[in-house]
């Protein structure tokens, strides 16, 4: 099992960066790799079991499907279901805390997945940075930050 | 049950943080409040049911036992034993993360216990804000010592307080703005005048910041009647008490206090005035913020909960959301659970309005803005919307309106709205509501109602009173001229 994990300080009050990122059909909205996404059959997409399906701009299609979604906890935990890039057993879980000094946001994400051994490195790479990384990013400029 | 959790973002690695934390008996090196501690029996600090035994600053005696230490997590569980204060069933726990991107530590510090009722919310602020945040301050501070290199941005410290000036019989020469007419800005001059010593129920009031708001154009103007000239205008300024007059007993000289309410008068460095609506500032806040925030921020306050009684869930519509009560606005009606829809003039004020957590942004309140309100409601239209914008905006305010929609108009920033038919109304039994800031002040009691709920709300983080832009007395006629060209974001303060 191969885990990875990325935190960063959101410069917003918590609810606020969780209104952004608890819509699980609202990665258009705030990642800068997401070209479009809808919920299959219709469902809301705040119901737990509900699948994502998104293409990126590079082309590539994901489906995941919403295991967990906590308001209480400001947490989501969503699997893959089918992707191009080669991961099994993917399960990931974005998890947002109130910094009470400064009334900011602490955001984590961490994925945990079974992959070939040659591939490990680029993956966590690709999955830490490309995606993690890139979408803390733009999610704290979008609220002022660097 | 009594529940506190504070949190704060620490510059240092998390290997650092933790080597000190996972010590159970490092406390006395860096924690303020404690003078000595020891471990029972001479055991490891890091055996879990290690007793320390300490004793505080002021004196007191604790003991606290470590009930779970872990370094994979980097967490530990402690309770205490032995304590001063009932602080009956207490347990804590501290857990470090680091944050990846940043090289620096999330420091979570929470605890549960059961305090009798009645001490309950001051054995929460005790722990909170004496233990935790303290705390969690002084070890970053002494992890700085050891690496001076190493500077944490934070907030600007609170200022230290004016010291007092002497009282002096005759009263309390000031700089003050005189509005010598009604007009422009050029009406506006400095000059000097003097405070007189506080009468019975009044309060003098060393200024060191003054809060503009747009009000003070349409008293400039003449469009509202708050002020023949020559005089003083500014309706909210926050400073340092001076002296009182006789029957005052909800403030004394050194008090930091703040005020947002008529008469006119506040553009000054010193100012004498009856004390009812002068409230006292809470110890977090300092005065800039204060003095940026006092008035639209109990603005936001009534019109969210008075004027219309925001329901979770409800759709609605803030007109120039990056301004000042527009920010304010926004903010405070997500965090009470709508969906804000927000309008702007342009695209920097739209990414305001986006940080602020309006759900979508329009820039003008043209058609564009009428399809992402039909959009975003399924078609049904706003619930609400808070208008101060007034003449330009009243027509599409109404159009985006749901049927049992309620217009708030508080203001009129592109002009009067004249007369209107209400008729019209009836074709979606609109409700119009155009509330005057003055009635939801109006008494001592009123007032305290407002500031409190404001100040729990910053507090709590639903509000964020964003850094304002201070800018010298002097400058005033430039400030008016920007605001009323609508040249500025957020809030300005003139500082004294």
């Amino acid at each position: 099992m191969t885990r990875v994990y990325v935190s960063s300080v959101i410069p917003a009050p918590a609810a606020n960066v969780w209104r952004r990122v608890r819509d699980f059909n609202g990665l258009p909205d705030w990642t800068p790799f997401v070209a479009e996404s809808r919920i299959e059959q219709n469902q809301p997409s705040d119901k737990v079991g509900c699948i994502r399906n998104f293409t990126l701009k590079d082309g590539g299609r994901i489906r995941e499907q919403l295991l967990a979604l906590s308001d209480y906890d400001m947490s989501c935990t969503y699997a893959i279901l089918e992707s191009p890039m080669g991961v099994e057993n993917y399960v990931a879980k974005l998890t947002l805390t109130p910094v009470t000094d400064g009334n900011v946001t602490f955001a984590q994400w961490q994925a945990d997945f079974d992959c070939a051994p040659d591939r490990e490195a680029a993956l966590v790479e690709q999955i830490g940075k490309g995606v993690f990384q890139a979408a803390f990013s733009a999610l704290g400029a979008s609220f002022g930050g660097r | 049950m009594a529940r506190v959790r504070e949190s704060a973002i620490i510059a240092a690695p998390v290997e650092e943080v933790w080597h000190w934390l996972r010590d159970f008996n490092s406390h006395a090196a860096w924690h303020p409040a404690i003078a000595s501690s020891e471990i029972e029996g001479g055991v490891p600090a890091d055996t879990v049911g290690a007793v320390r035994a300490f004793t505080l600053t002021d004196g007191g005696f604790l003991r606290e036992q470590l009930l779970a230490l872990d370094d994979d997590a980097r967490e530990l569980s402690y309770c205490l034993i032995e304590a001063p204060l009932p602080l009956h069933g207490y347990v804590a726990t501290i857990r470090l993360l680091p944050v990846t991107d940043g090289g620096q530590t999330f420091w979570e510090w929470s605890s549960e216990f059961s305090p009798p009722p009645d001490r309950a919310a001051e054995l929460t602020a005790l722990v909170a804000n004496d233990i935790y945040r303290a705390g969690m301050r002084a070890l970053e501070r002494h992890l700085r010592r050891d690496d001076p290199a190493r500077i944490r941005v934070q907030r600007a410290p609170m200022p230290a307080p004016t010291p007092m000036p002497v009282a002096v019989a005759s009263g309390q020469s000031a700089r003050a703005v005189v509005m010598t007419a009604h007009g422009g800005p050029e009406v506006l001059e400095i000059r000097e005048i003097t405070a007189p010593d506080p009468g019975p129920g009044e309060v003098r009031i060393a200024q060191s910041h003054i809060g503009v708001n747009f009000i003070d154009i349409y008293c400039r103007t003449g469009y509202f009647d708050l002020l023949t000239p020559p005089g003083v205008p500014g309706m909210e300024a926050a400073g340092v008490v001076d002296s009182i007059g006789a029957g005052v007993a909800h403030l004394s000289p050194g008090d930091r206090v703040a005020y947002a309410c008529a008469p006119t008068g506040a553009y000054a460095s010193s100012r004498t005035m009856a004390a009812d609506l002068v409230v006292r500032i809470p110890d977090w806040l300092d005065s800039a913020h204060a003095a940026a925030g006092l008035l639209k921020g109990i603005t936001a306050g009534f019109l969210l909960h008075d004027v219309h009684r925001l329901q979770r869930g409800e759709n609605v519509v803030v007109h120039a959301a990056a301004g000042g009560v527009g920010t304010l606005l926004t903010q405070w009606a997500g965090a009470l659970g709508a969906e804000v829809i927000a309008t702007v003039s342009d695209e920097a004020k739209a990414q305001v309005a986006s940080a602020n957590g309006a759900r979508a942004v329009a820039i003008g309140r043209g058609a564009e803005f009428l399809d992402t309100v039909q959009r975003l409601t399924d078609g049904r239209g706003a619930d609400v919307v808070f208008d101060a914008i007034g003449r330009d905006s009243f027509a599409n305010s109404i159009a985006a309106l749901a049927t049992r929609g309620h217009l708030v108009s508080f203001g009129q920033a592109s002009g009067d709205i004249g007369a209107r038919e209400i008729g019209p109304l009836s074709s979606k039994s609109l409700t119009l509501s155009r509330p005057n800031y003055g009635h939801y002040i109006a008494d001592r009691a009123m007032m305290t109602m407002q500031a409190d709920r404001l100040f729990a709300a910053i507090e709590a983080g639903r509000v964020t009173i964003p850094d304002p832009v201070l800018t010298p007395l002097e400058q005033v006629a430039q400030v008016h001229d920007d605001l009323e060209h609508g040249r500025t974001t957020g809030a300005i303060v003139l500082t004294a």
